[in-house]
């Protein structure tokens, strides 16, 4: 709710000292005050100028550019080319078919995967939650191009799982479990997994047990308070982390591009090969918006959601 | 732990009811920890096959990264980046935690926004996009065009960390010391600084695990002898799988469980000493 509630002005800000003075009685120094505190506002904002000018030069220049290119024809024209073969192409139809699915399926791994583990690391004893806590740090930390490689070797036709089987008769020929779409799942939600049990973990830890407590003294049964007391309780949580793993999911690239082995194309990768095989920046930008254009409504409707619909609930 | 089973958890329900949803959480935690394992054991493989477990072992892959000269170099070209992206991001990253958490609530969260950008834009939007730019800055194929992608990437975190770290300690302390004569700088430098240097710490572990382990932008605006390890591992992974990338994918992992560790380390000696 810190969004339609009035800023309040911070009471030791020289700024709010001068204001109460001032209605209290008229006061010489009072502009003095004021200039005082706007001389000290301005020299610590200029400390944020290297991170300000970092996130321009890395990130606004480079989208903006971008953003402009998607709407710039093969003439060099303005139009709406980019976007009009989007909707004309049946392949770039399929291509955002394939990254809604990936995303979604992803999601839903991490959410079945993911609660019961977060949800567990609530019930360790502490000595056992800091271990927990880094089985999932680790892998989060770990490169993703690591983590990738691995699952390679694990799921090829002569790797970890197929020779296992093999070796012990239960199946003859290996079967295919990478280069297609579930190799790109299994490795995708891998990847996701530590995005999603993290801050559910942290909105779980903050819910006060003593509302479960309660509905267990009032003779709720185990199921009965889980689903209808402690689980309302996760679903911020739960739908942030979820959300944040659809967003993530939409723009992935590398365990896609090679655990789906060519044959699964995601946004991203189309992405990439107009630009390197093709140089063809207005497709590629084209594709790049739609993709922003997505996450930043998604992260509105989360915004959304924890403002007003939860935040609302909650007080 | 045998008594820990035979109690209840916090939730009133027993440890004993419960093991089915224990053995559930053990296994997700097994399959989020040991795949990235299986490529150790792979590393010290005498075959030139993938073979698990490998009927042989030796240290061919090793001496193969060690001995190739576009290895080392990109080992080399990834370690400056890296340390060079600490060594921007983290000041930056601070200050700005610094401006925020001195800004009236509306000036700080839209700061914040803005700083959360590089986390929440598709990477790979933006390693297309600084491609485009660095082409006409003459910025590809540079350690600073890589250092400042890398130092932007890692703002966000180092910005969340150390901000975490200023909510802990009382920054009206910073005043007391400056209305007792010292400069805002001296203040800052010997008054706050010494109360977050851990969070500080964490951020440059951070910042030097981003930089380390970024794929996507390194594509884009590294190449030729100013590839990054990571360039190099995926376009060998695309093509064939040279087991050499075993022996480095060790290295990255050795990193990164040390870097977890010391940073665990740092946020446990941070709540013991909270709570003396």
């Amino acid at each position: 709710m810190a969004q339609t509630a009035p800023p309040s002005p911070n009471p030791h800000s020289a700024e709010a000292f001068a204001q109460g003075a001032a209605s209290e009685q008229e006061r010489p120094n009072r502009d003095r005050l004021k200039r005082a505190a706007l001389r000290e506002g301005v020299s610590v904002s200029v400390l944020s100028v290297p991170a300000l000018l970092l996130v321009f030069f890395g990130l606004i220049l480079p989208c903006g550019w971008l953003l402009l290119l998607s709407f710039v024809g093969a003439d060099g024209s303005l139009s709406w080319e980019n976007y009009q073969r989007m909707i004309d192409s049946p392949s770039y139809y399929r291509i955002f078919v394939t990254t809604f699915q990936i995303s979604l399926l992803t999601t839903l791994i991490c959410v079945a995967l993911g609660y019961p583990l977060a949800y567990v690391i609530t019930l360790l004893p502490k000595s056992l939650v800091a271990l927990a806590l880094l089985a999932v740090l680790l892998p989060f930390w770990t490169s993703m191009l690591v983590r990738t490689y691995a699952w390679l070797v694990i799921l090829q036709n002569n790797g970890v799982i197929n020779s296992m089987l093999i070796r012990n008769g239960i199946i003859d020929a290996p079967i295919a479990l990478v280069h297609n779409f579930t190799g790109t799942l299994i490795g995708t939600a891998h990847i996701m997994l530590p995005f999603l049990v993290l801050p559910l973990y942290n909105a779980m830890r903050s819910i006060d047990r003593g509302l479960i407590l309660a509905a267990a003294n009032l003779g709720a049964s185990p199921t009965v308070r889980f689903w209808t007391v402690y689980f309302p309780l996760t679903l911020p949580g739960l739908i942030a982390g979820a959300l944040l793993v659809f967003v993530l999911s939409l723009g992935f690239y590398i365990t896609p591009a090679i655990l789906g082995g060519g044959r699964v194309i995601m946004a991203a990768m189309r992405i990439q090969s107009s630009v390197a095989l093709y140089a063809n920046w207005g497709a590629a930008s084209a594709i790049a918006a739609v993709l922003l254009l997505a996450t930043i409504v998604f992260l509105l409707i989360s915004l959304w959601l924890s403002r007003h619909v939860f935040g609302s609930r909650g007080r | 732990m045998l008594r820990w089973l035979q109690g209840s958890a916090w939730d009133q329900v027993p440890h004993l009811r419960r093991l089915w949803l224990y053995l559930v959480a053990f296994l997700v935690m097994f399959v989020l920890v040991v795949p990235s394992l299986v490529v150790i054991p792979m590393s010290f493989s005498a075959s030139r096959y993938l073979e698990f477990p490998p009927s042989g072992y030796s240290l061919d892959w090793y001496r193969a990264l060690f001995g190739s000269s576009t290895w080392m170099s990109a080992i080399r070209t990834s370690l400056t980046v890296a340390a060079l992206t600490v060594l921007v991001a983290t000041p930056a990253g601070t200050l700005a935690a610094y401006v925020i958490i001195l800004a009236r609530p509306r000036a700080a969260t839209l700061m914040q926004g803005a700083l959360l950008g590089p986390i929440l834009v598709p990477i790979i939007m933006i390693g297309v996009g600084l491609f485009y730019v660095y082409a006409r800055m003459g910025l590809l194929n540079s350690v600073t065009g890589l250092v400042l992608a890398h130092s932007m990437l890692a703002l966000p975190l180092v910005m969340v960390t150390v901000l975490a770290g200023f909510r802990t300690c009382d920054m009206n302390q910073e005043m007391v010391a400056r209305s007792l004569g010292a400069s805002r700088p001296v203040a800052f430098l010997t008054v706050t600084v010494p109360q977050i240097k851990r969070s500080i710490l964490t951020a440059m572990l951070l910042s030097f695990l981003v930089s380390l382990d970024e794929v996507i932008i390194a594509l884009f605006i590294s190449g030729g002898d100013r590839s990054t390890i990571t360039r190099l591992m995926f376009n060998s992974l695309r093509d064939e799988i040279d087991p050499v990338i075993a022996a480095i994918s060790t290295l990255l992992i050795l990193i990164s469980i040390i870097s977890v560790l010391i940073i665990h380390l740092l946020s446990t000696a941070r709540s013991a000493r909270e709570k003396t």
